[in-house]
């Protein structure tokens, strides 16, 4: 993998840090009128998650991390690992785990498209769709002709996710929810 | 490129408030009696100094093909002219420094440089408060003077001008601690560098103006060295600064022609030891010191940060008409 010094640091860039792949959030230019000059960095741990703030003297580099965020379809979970299939007609195969996977199990489901960033060929993380089409398999009886109040109650979704859904909604409907807030946006 | 990208940084209204701010700047020197030069953008030699990285391109010449160097600032021309009589001077000029670009910082940007022959350093000080107040329109609370010292030991609790081997392991504690950087083979002045611009910068010049005196003498550049009270060698500069943005600096002129050239040589050794490449020194101004500069003090401020405090701008971009950026 190429260097990339502290010039190059970029939104996006991704670069190796204490042996973990990292995305470089921000980088800002410090320098005394007379002295040494410095970048602050910003970046996400891609396999924690977590923000660093990191300050190299300028002209320092870093080596770049080989990750690729690409797309992949769900396929299936064998009871330990979560298996996903790439969507260019390549039907290669790739399997995750319970630590690459993380939060987004709630909202997997079959066929549907995610983002499957990869360090070394290897899934570290699996981003969902902003919106993701889901049934209720689990909620107490809808109000009939409650369609506008307020007011809501929990509903169960087919990936065991459970959300907020106002008092109307009943089992067996499609939901559109907003994966990044986990709240629902409307009836499908 | 995007449809909007052949705009302008700077809006309209910020550019016509620049044209009045140069105005502001001119009419103050003139009042003053100060006289407006232009010296040359392109010359013969570059910045010696170790952090700054001077461009340079291939000029057909009288002389055949020959490398000219983009300024840094105007400092060796202007100094050559007060070596020839010039009396008091300034000047507005582009400078070009590589690789600085950022929040605060353009590869090319306006200086206002003046050298004020005969004046003590706390003379320049009072005119550079005042020179900035004119542009800003209104008075400062208070102008406060700092020793370097002072600010560390308040904010940092550690003695920067100290030499010992614990002063430089708290040194690189508290650039670690401060900047998650790995400082564990940093120099002190690095260390120095880092604290100052990342602890300290951000407290200066809050409900007045701050002014950093009494530099580490390792930090001198061109200023003259003394001993402040407590008898530390220290440089006789200064640097301004206004909600926590560095604007000027200043120095008590070295006039020795000797003591310049053995500047030069430091500077080229400390290029050697971080592998940066080395800088002839600049001959026809050794030659002016030794045919005689007056004694005197100079500054040099930043017109777009100014401009970007007079203006309330969060980025130098918005400040200027198209930043390197936008070129």
């Amino acid at each position: 993998m190429a260097s990339y010094s502290t010039n190059e640091f970029k939104g996006g860039l991704k670069v190796m840090l204490d042996g973990d792949p990292c995305n470089i959030v921000e980088n800002e230019f410090v320098k005394p009128g007379k002295g040494q000059a410095f970048n602050r960095v910003k970046l996400r741990n891609l396999m924690t998650g977590r923000t660093w703030e990191r300050t190299f003297k300028s002209g320092e580099s870093l080596e770049g991390a080989d990750v690729l965020d690409i797309d992949m379809e769900y396929l299936y979970n064998d009871g330990e690992m979560w298996h996903f299939m790439r969507t260019d007609g390549s039907f290669e195969q790739f399997a995750a785990d319970k630590k690459a996977v993380g939060d987004t199990a709630k909202w997997l489901k079959e066929q549907v498209v995610y983002t499957i960033t990869l360090w070394n060929d290897n899934p570290i993380s699996v981003t969902p769709p902003n919106f993701i089409e889901l049934e209720v398999v689990e909620t107490d009886p809808g109000l009939k002709g409650d369609t506008a109040q307020g007011g809501s109650k929990p509903a169960t979704l087919s990936t065991g996710a459970t959300v907020r859904v106002p008092l109307f909604i009943n089992q067996g409907e499609t939901l559109r929810i907003d994966t990044r807030s986990g709240e629902y946006v409307s009836r499908a | 490129m995007s449809a909007d990208d052949w705009r302008p940084g700077a809006t309209m209204e910020v550019l016509r408030a620049r044209a009045g701010l140069m105005r502001r700047i001119r009419d103050f020197f003139e009042t003053r009696n100060v006289l407006e030069v232009e010296t040359p953008v392109l010359g013969h030699a570059g910045s010696s100094d170790v952090h700054l990285d001077s461009l340079s391109l291939m000029a057909r010449t009288m002389k055949g093909d020959e490398r000219l160097w983009l300024q840094t600032s105007p400092e060796y021309h202007m100094k050559r002219l007060l070596a020839a009589g010039s009396g008091p001077i300034f000047q507005l000029s582009r400078v070009f420094r590589d690789g600085e670009t950022g929040r605060r910082h353009n590869i090319e940007f306006t200086m206002l440089e003046w050298y004020r022959p005969g004046f003590a350093l706390e003379a320049l000080i009072e005119e550079v408060a005042r020179l900035i107040e004119t542009v800003l329109g209104c008075p400062f609370p208070a102008v406060r003077r700092r020793a370097y010292r002072e600010l560390f030991m308040t904010y940092l609790s550690v003695d920067p001008l100290l030499e010992t081997a614990d002063t430089l392991t708290m040194l690189r504690h508290q650039a670690a601690r401060y900047a998650g950087a790995d400082t564990a083979e940093w120099s002190r002045d690095d260390c120095c560098d880092l604290l100052m611009s990342m602890a300290i910068e951000p407290c200066l010049g809050r409900d007045g103006l701050d002014v950093v005196v009494d530099y580490p003498a390792s930090q001198a550049a061109l200023a003259r060295r003394r001993q402040d009270q407590d008898g530390a060698l220290v440089a006789s500069r200064f640097e301004v600064y206004l909600e926590g943005i560095e604007l000027a600096n200043g120095f008590d002129e070295l006039t020795d022609a000797d003591e310049q050239q053995a500047r030069f040589e430091a500077d080229n050794q400390q290029r050697l030891a971080l592998g940066k490449p080395l800088v002839d020194a600049d001959q026809t101004l050794i030659a002016a010191l030794r045919a005689g500069m007056p004694e005197g003090c100079g500054v040099a401020l930043g017109v777009d940060r100014l401009i970007m405090l007079a203006l309330e701008l969060e980025q130098i971009d918005s400040a200027m008409a198209f930043a390197t950026a936008r070129c």
